[in-house]
């Protein structure tokens, strides 16, 4: 079946653009005109500003031919000009020597199988739309990756039928792997969307906005997101991101200029570090009850405000102002923040965090053994409590607790640990005196 | 030297030296002075397989860093690019060659693709005009590396991902064309199992290939005696739990990478005696991990609660050798302990590292971080709780612990509970977005693609049944002197490892029903072998069953393998095959899109 074509070879070799255009002297007329047929009675819906050369231009609408098609149906004969097209039809070119291997008439499965081992291939032997189905079906079977992306490629430019590719789901993710890897956006978004693989062009769409360094620009991205399909949760979430981006720039701005200003105490005492932009909505949060705590809740930058627009829970909204707060040892706010019930609704020194916790965060931000014994002391837990007053040094609590345990022998132990002669020791004399106390050993 | 791929029961140096053998005939073919553009990814597995000395045996004078821009000078006539097949790759390759060629005109270009040619990169290099300038274009077929004796890796990072993810199987096709490799070195493998959808491909790939070369018969006996091919998703749970045997811990802390591992310096000071140390290092301290150190091997897979007494026991062992000279008194016998002076010398300062790693993990597995962290896991493990919000998760995500920890431990609540209640779902979804960022809502849509992280469909938790059926929790497990693959975790039995075990006995048969609520299908085939070829087996023999993992493997994993090839009536022996050696972090961080914009 050896068929030498000579010109073939040379007409192939000197031009990639006329391999796409569908000849009619063909030998292979009879095959052929079922591919063009097919190509000719999708409607062009796009060609204004694309007339410079004569390719042979292929578009399409994503539904199947026939049946009447939706707005934002799928273009591709712009995106297929020019550079795109080279991109489709692999062409693998061997040296001369190779030429007789190169013009052998091999079956699809052949080819794939020549494919695999990087063999030079003839694809464009394969024109009637069915042949190339079946040369795509073989690279399928394959799971050759390298292959199947390759003749995807080669037979959505003739074929260009989607609806053959998504009855090959395999082919498709292949192809959908491709454009992403090239970032085609633009035809990416527009195969999905033909799909009807809606959350994904959202998530796809969305993710762009990492690459905008301008924050502005970002935010008017962010705002042009908010109308893609996500899922209910997600289209929250990015609503979300957009509001807060929003109130970032703002109170960026506003900062910046009270700051540059040198009026504003707090910012002259301390200089904020780092840029409020594009960071999360906690650190957000936190930075507002850092700079903006007392502001009413009418401005942007008030923590209160932030917490109501984005909901944030009372767990996250109070560790979050305890930590602003203890941080500026402003330990008045630190203590209001347990007792006022005015917007919290907490009684009196309860917290919707285990106090332990507390301690911690307090600790974290350097306390004073003073402030902490205040909140040691409310652990619950009394061996926690007694663990933790030791790690932090609360005489006052330890020996109170164990007064309280009526526990002579760890009192008198502890008695050991404080200094000679110290207001402790005092302490400890006297209620080991105290006739008053049943103690239990 | 690699002597320690041949001490195990498979020699896997027959595989490295086919793979040095290949790159050999490839330098070769290019004849004359060398330099080697890297990239760079690919450094770490070519370490595996050949040094610098081979590489300079064959005329390699220079090696540089693909980077976008002009290449350095080097006097040679050969440029050569190591790269894997990927488009960003040749753009810069393009970039190398076009920046090149004004300044000299004589030096000659080639490009070795790892593993295999692509057409579609070298259509871009025809494209961008620079394909007629390379006068090799070749392929290095790299699929499984030795890694040690017992231990093969693809080094493919992105396959779990890959696979699950983004419905690529070009993984799938490496792995069944290593296999195909492999079988024509250590003869065709008789019997096939395998549990998973990727499992089923890779089978049917080369039961496929095998028929392709129906022509010529494998003359070899086969050193196989069963392939068993396992999914990474058909045990989702155990990478994401803590491992806590010594190597599993390394990797955990400090992260192995292609058999190396870096370490804090400052406990490797050396310390002269009578000197202070003035000037503390500050590299860090960098070793090689493996079978080859004596002491490593013996202590890497056990539980790290019983390496402090194998570490002293050594110490005492060392000494008492040390002490040995004093009874050294005639010429022959002091001539003996000279002789094995260097062997002693080498153990005592593989003791002294293995002292300080040691002491490094502990100080990180006696905090309370890590004992807290632990016992969720454990709680989730043993089925407890995973229905509700979990206050210690809450709290991490307060704190602002890193989001990876988070991730691991809300995947794996997920996992345990057959997926979360819609309201736990959303809520931490909620908190993790609020406080790391919006962005992050790719990455849990990935997770949730993974079936790592998701809601809960149906109404049914399988997970106690499966608990159960395959023992995954053991009471009391023995941390010194294990009993039971439990040892790994401290109590949780990995279910991969289980389902390996099961399969050599009694059989898959004997858990149908459990088989059935894992994910793909579960598989038996074989594979015929000419006469003659069949194993006359000597009585007591072990049989060898070589695992693969498609999505990857970790070290604790592999150590329970290693404790079930010793066990003495296990009658089997395990080599263990895997697209990439994983941990909860490193896999999570394959999946997370953009990791590198993670708020610390």
């Amino acid at each position: 079946m050896m068929k030498s074509k000579p010109d073939e070879e040379d007409y192939w070799n000197s031009s990639k653009f006329k391999a796409f255009t569908f000849d009619d002297e063909d030998d292979e007329f009879s095959r052929l005109k079922e591919s063009k047929q097919a190509v000719n009675s999708i409607r062009r819906l796009v060609e204004e500003d694309d007339d410079e050369d004569d390719v042979e231009k292929v578009s399409w609408s994503g539904e199947p031919v026939g049946r009447k098609t939706k707005t934002g149906s799928f273009q591709f004969s712009d995106s297929l000009s020019d550079s795109s097209v080279r991109l489709y039809a692999p062409e693998l070119r061997k040296p001369k020597s190779e030429y007789k291997d190169y013009v052998s008439d091999w079956s699809p499965e052949e080819t794939v199988h020549r494919m695999q081992q990087g063999k030079a291939v003839s694809l464009e032997k394969f024109r009637s739309l069915q042949d190339k189905l079946l040369l795509l079906d073989f690279s399928i079977s394959a799971h050759d990756g390298n292959v199947i992306t390759a003749v995807t490629l080669f037979t959505i430019t003739f074929t260009v039928l989607f609806r053959e590719l998504e009855s090959r789901q395999t082919a498709l993710r292949h192809f959908i792997h491709y454009l992403t890897e090239t970032r085609d956006q633009r035809l990416l978004l527009e195969l999905l969307r033909a799909l009807g693989r809606t959350e994904d062009i959202a998530l796809l769409q969305y993710k762009e906005h990492l690459s905008i360094a301008d924050e502005n620009k970002r935010r008017d991205f962010l705002k042009s997101c908010l109308s893609l399909p996500f899922s209910p949760e997600d289209s929250a979430h990015v609503q979300d991101h957009y509001t807060l981006l929003e109130r970032q720039i703002i109170i960026e701005a506003t900062d910046r200029q009270a700051e540059r200003g040198g009026k504003v105490e707090i910012f002259q005492k301390f200089p904020r570090r780092a840029s409020i932009l594009n960071m999360p909505l906690i650190t957000t949060l936190y930075y507002c009850c850092f700079y903006h705590y007392t502001e009413s809740e009418g401005t942007y930058s008030s923590p209160l405000n932030v917490r109501q627009t984005f909901r944030i829970s009372e767990k996250q909204f109070f560790v979050t102002a305890l930590a602003a707060r203890a941080k500026l040892k402003a330990w008045v706010d630190v203590d209001a923040l347990f007792t006022s019930r005015n917007w919290l609704g907490f009684t009196r020194k309860k917290s919707p965090l285990g106090f332990h916790r507390v301690v911690d965060i307090l600790q974290k931000n350097s306390a004073p053994t003073q402030v902490l014994q205040e909140y040691v002391g409310l652990v619950d837990d009394a061996e926690l409590r007694i663990s933790l007053a030791q790690k932090h040094k609360c005489h006052d609590i330890i020996i109170n607790t164990y007064r309280d345990l009526k526990d002579r022998q760890q009192l008198l132990g502890y008695r050991g640990k404080v200094e000679r002669g110290s207001v402790e020791e005092r302490k400890i004399n006297e209620l080991l005196d105290n006739p008053q106390i049943r103690w239990k050993n | 030297m690699a002597a320690h791929l041949s001490y195990g029961r498979v020699n896997l140096n027959i595989l490295r030296e086919a793979a040095r053998k290949e790159l050999r005939e490839f330098l070769d073919k290019c004849s004359g002075s060398k330099a080697i553009v890297w990239d760079e990814y690919l450094t770490g597995p070519f370490g595996l397989i050949a040094q610098y000395s081979l590489l300079k045996e064959h005329e390699v004078e220079k090696m540089f860093t693909l980077k976008s821009g002009r290449l350095p000078s080097a006097d040679v006539k050969n440029i050569i690019f190591f790269v894997r097949p990927r488009l960003e790759l040749m753009d810069i390759i393009a970039e190398n060659v076009f920046s090149e060629d004004k300044l000299h005109s004589s030096r000659e270009f080639h490009i070795l693709f790892v593993p295999r040619r692509s057409m579609l990169c070298e259509q871009r290099l025809k494209e961008q005009g620079v394909l007629g300038s390379f006068i090799n274009i070749d392929e290095y077929i790299l699929d499984l590396i030795p890694y040690d004796g017992d231990l093969l890796s693809m080094e493919y990072e992105s396959a779990f991902r890959e696979c699950y993810l983004e419905n690529d199987q070009t993984s799938l096709y490496h792995t069944a064309k290593g296999l195909m490799t492999l079988q024509a070195l250590y003869g065709t493998i008789p019997q096939i199992y395998g549990k998973g959808e990727c499992a089923r491909h890779v089978a049917n790939m080369m039961l496929r290939m095998k028929r392709e070369f129906a022509g010529s018969q494998n003359q070899i006996l086969p050193v196989f005696d069963t392939l068993l091919l396992l999914d990474r998703n058909v045990d989702l749970l155990t990478p994401l739990a803590t491992q806590l045997t010594y190597e599993g811990l390394i990797d955990e802390i400090y992260g192995i990478n292609n058999g190396y591992v870096k370490l804090p310096p400052e406990k490797f000071a050396q310390k002269k005696q009578g000197e202070a140390s003035k000037d503390l290092p500050t590299e860090p301290k960098k070793l090689q991990l493996n079978s080859a150190e004596e002491l490593y091997a013996e202590i890497r897979d056990k539980n790290f609660n019983a390496v402090g007494a194998a570490l002293s026991k050594k110490a005492k062992i060392i000494s008492a050798a040390f002490e040995e000279r004093h009874n050294a008194k005639t010429v022959g016998e002091i001539k003996q302990f000279v002789s094995q002076l260097p062997h002693m010398q080498a153990a005592r300062s593989s003791l002294a590292n293995h002292t300080s790693i040691a002491e490094l993990i502990k100080d990180i597995t006696t905090s309370e971080a890590f004992f807290d962290n632990l016992t969720v896991e454990q709680e989730f493990m043993t089925g407890v709780d995973t229905d509700k919000v979990n206050t210690y998760i809450e709290d991490c995500i307060a704190q602002k612990d890193p989001l990876i920890k988070i991730l691991r431990l809300v995947c794996m609540q997920s996992v345990c509970n057959n997926g979360l209640k819609q309201k736990v779902f959303d809520y931490y979804k909620r908190e993790i977005l609020q406080t790391y960022g919006y962005e992050h809502i790719l990455t849990l849509n990935n997770l949730e693609k993974g079936g790592l992280l998701k809601p809960q469909t149906s109404s049914r938790n399988n997970y106690p049944t499966i608990r159960k059926t395959l023992k995954l929790w053991m009471e009391d497990a023995n941390e010194q002197n294990p009993n039971d693959i439990s040892y790994v975790y401290s109590g949780y039995a990995p279910l991969s490892i289980r389902l390996t075990q099961v399969l050599a006995r009694p059989g898959w048969r004997s858990i149908e029903e459990v088989l059935k609520m894992l994910p793909g299908p579960h598989f038996e085939e074989r594979q015929q072998l000419p006469a003659g070829l069949h194993k006359k087996r000597q009585q007591g023999e072990n049989r060898t069953t070589l695992v693969f993992f498609l999505g990857g493997v970790t070290y604790a994993e592999i150590a329970a393998l290693r404790f079930l090839s010793q066990m003495e009536d296990s009658g089997m022996e395990y080599i263990i095959a895997t697209t990439k050696l994983i941990n909860g972090t490193t896999w999570i961080k394959s999946l997370m899109d953009r990791p590198e914009c993670q708020t610390p």
